[in-house]
């Protein structure tokens, strides 16, 4: 019994959101791509959060490494240790990645990529050629690492006899305490609120609109991934903006820049309103080798408003 | 001495209060303003691809408030307006079609109250006891009645080949956050919802459109749901190979552990909720759950296990629904090890962590469903730990 809602999907519509890659290469694009290409690709748009090598920086995920440690304490579980097909890397990279702009690789990149990640954990040479005609063939370690959830018959029947009520044990000690750790968020109620009245006044222009910042903030949370403001802001993917504006670009201590941003600084490129402009709106138009790996904020608004929130952290 | 509150006249009680439309949308009063989510920091890389927990342990009943609902996303939470909305089910279907969101209300509707737990939850707790709260350590669930369309209905309406027995389900956000999902579920009883508790759902839980899986991990509730495939074998995505499986201590690891197995904590007295009044009556209580199917009963005992005693149920438990226990008790300031055990509508009775240890090993992170314990102190302080 049809409703006869909806219509019939065109067939670019489908091709447009179809693009599901499955462990026997149904879903590939033509296309191939090899590490040597890969590690440029790589290092522009994937290193700042994997590294150079895919080893991971900070509390990103490591995509390379950890071979032969899933049966010990704290596997280590990458592409290589861990993933049981490439075709999973692939369709990730190609739909989800950069972060935070995803959906802008050209399927050769993809390729390329990928191949990288398998150089990385010593799977193939460097100039092997990854392409849609032998990716589902390629097998990675440990693709017979997995099995279907047996729970039904290695825990339900055991976990299923009647509950003891009465002298269930002997004796009882405590073996481990959370607070040996001591990993537990503070409680909310301990921030101390003469802290937070004392706090400097943001540096705000007079003619500046706090509507306009205020949406800045909300335009903001697209950077937040990578960069932070404010008291106590420090370097993460990307460096620290405080004080930024009308600052030389590439020269905040203790960041490690790509070398095109600290070529851009030295040649003199300043972080004014009109370069802050065209960087937000298309980064790699404005410093082609940028590790930011930003798809840019395609409403002038939208720029205007960062902005002008940028502009109320002073050093 | 008689009490000021009630002798003397009370601002309150003789001036004027606010009007209406004070707050168009209201928010809790603000002495409650420490009942919201909170996020544990050096879990995740950054809050972008995080996750966050629900205060359990301030709340009572069942249902979960969406402004304090747990959060998880994987490519941050993004603003898709209705009217840019659509649902595209292709694949081995009949017609491939393509709905708006007001398609999807023309549909025949149901509502339905479910849990929706992270396969995380309790994940920190694997290898021995680490966070300081029930929030902390069982947080990451919610309860919501949900109003929408069965995925019934909407994959009728495109007609599903015989040899469509997958679905694969991906969201609008960036990580699309695939997932393939057995046909057979898929007709059971996973639904769309749009509104929950009421209301439209919160961005931050997938607003204008999110799935509903009864009783799985809630990484298969895709949100801002934007595409379903109907195909013949498995994606095998991020989602579903490299994530949300779970290693075994010989390196083996189990795919497709969908199902949330019973589980219950007793979210006060706990870490963040010691007693604070004197000796005598205590409420002592807490949740229950089973993906299975309803919970049956709870046990609860003040001595780590060696004797349990029936907890009293606030209703009788519904599928795939969180359960609601007290337990009334006359405390006289004894150390206690408290802990609860939900028995489920399968016979299945919830296990300790020592005898799912047994089983797994101590590498995985996902699908602890272990007796917790809480060490309540003599000043009626308590702390997490586990006991022999």
């Amino acid at each position: 019994d049809k409703l006869g809602l909806g219509r019939a999907a065109l067939p670019e519509e489908i091709a447009a959101w179809d693009k599901d890659v499955r462990p026997d290469g149904k879903g590939l694009p033509v296309g191939s791509g090899d590490a040597l290409v890969g590690e440029e690709i790589f290092a522009d748009q994937c290193a700042s959060c994997h590294g150079d090598f895919a080893e991971g920086v900070d509390n990103w995920p490591k995509l390379a490494g950890g071979m032969n440690t899933l049966n010990r304490e704290d596997p280590l579980k990458t592409v290589g240790s861990y993933w049981p097909h490439v075709s999973t890397v692939w369709d990730y990279v190609n739909r989800s990645m950069p972060f935070g702009a995803a959906q802008t690789l050209a399927p050769d990149d993809v390729y390329a990529i990928v191949a990288y990640i398998l150089y990385s954990n010593d799977l193939i040479e460097d100039d092997f050629v990854l392409s849609n005609e032998n990716l589902a063939d390629f097998e990675l370690p440990n693709v017979g690492g997995f099995f279907v959830d047996d729970r039904e018959t290695t825990e339900y029947p055991q976990f299923s006899a009647p509950a003891c009520m009465e002298n269930c044990k002997d004796s009882v000690e405590i073996t481990m305490h959370a607070t040996v750790l001591d990993v537990t968020p503070d409680d909310l109620t301990d921030d101390d609120p003469v802290e937070e009245a004392e706090a400097p006044e943001p540096v705000v222009e007079a003619a500046v609109d706090p509507a306009l910042i205020e949406a800045g903030e909300r335009v903001f949370k697209k950077c937040a991934a990578c960069h932070q403001v404010g008291e106590g802001a420090k370097h993460r993917t990307g460096p620290t903006l405080n004080g930024m504006i009308d600052r030389t670009a590439g020269t905040v201590d203790g960041f490690k820049y790509s070398p095109s941003m600290i070529e851009a600084g030295a040649g003199d490129m300043i972080w004014d309103d009109a370069t802050l402009h065209a960087y937000l709106e298309k980064p790699r138009d404005v410093v082609p080798k940028t590790k930011m790996s930003f798809a840019g904020l395609k409403k002038a608004e939208d720029r205007d408003a960062v902005i002008a929130y940028l502009a109320t952290f002073g050093e | 001495t008689p009490d000021p509150l009630i002798t003397e006249v009370q601002e309150w009680a003789s001036g004027l209060g606010l009007g209406v439309d004070d707050a168009p949308y209201g928010m809790p009063i603000h002495f409650e303003a420490d009942v919201v989510r909170r996020n544990v920091e050096w879990l995740t890389a950054d809050v972008i691809s995080s996750i966050n927990f629900t205060p359990i342990h301030a709340l009572d009943g069942t249902i979960t408030p969406q402004g304090c609902a747990f959060e998880r996303h994987h490519s941050g939470a993004i603003e898709l307006a209705k009217e840019d909305y659509r649902l595209m089910i292709n694949g081995l279907v009949d017609t491939p079609l393509v709905f708006t969101y007001e398609d999807l209300e023309r549909f025949p509707r149901v509502t339905r109250t479910f849990f929706l737990e992270c396969a995380a939850n309790s994940g920190m707790e694997w290898a021995g006891a680490q966070l300081n709260g029930s929030q902390f350590t069982h947080g990451m669930i919610h309860n919501m009645e949900y109003t929408g369309v069965t995925l019934r209905t909407l994959l009728d309406e495109a007609g599903i080949k015989p040899e469509g027995n997958w679905l694969y389900v991906e969201g609008a956000d960036a990580s699309s956050n695939g997932r393939s999902i057995p046909m057979e579920k898929a007709l059971d009883d996973c639904m769309i919802a749009f509104k929950a508790n009421g209301e439209a759902l919160r961005m931050e839980h997938g607003y204008p459109v999110r799935l509903i899986v009864p009783g799985w991990e809630g990484n298969l509730w895709v949100k801002w749901l934007r595409r379903m495939e109907v195909t013949d074998a498995p994606v095998e995505s991020r989602e579903e190979t490299s994530k949300y499986t779970d290693t075994m201590e010989n390196g083996t690891s189990r795919k497709w552990t969908w199902v949330m197995d019973a589980k219950s904590v007793i979210t006060a007295p706990s870490p963040q909720m010691p007693i604070k009044h004197g000796h005598g009556p205590l409420v002592i209580t807490g949740l229950a759950w089973s993906g299975r199917g309803a919970v049956t009963g709870v046990d609860v005992s003040v001595n780590g296990g060696k004797t349990w005693a029936k907890a009293r149920l606030a209703a009788p438990g519904q599928e795939m629904a969180l359960t609601r226990f007290y337990f009334d008790y006359n405390w006289q300031g004894e150390e206690m090890l408290l802990q609860s055990r939900v028995t489920d509508s399968t016979g299945y009775v919830q296990p300790t962590k020592a005898q799912l240890r047994a089983v797994r090993g101590l590498n995985s992170v996902y699908h602890n469903n272990a007796i917790q314990t809480w060490w309540v102190k003599t000043n009626g302080e308590a702390e997490n730990v586990e006991v022999s």
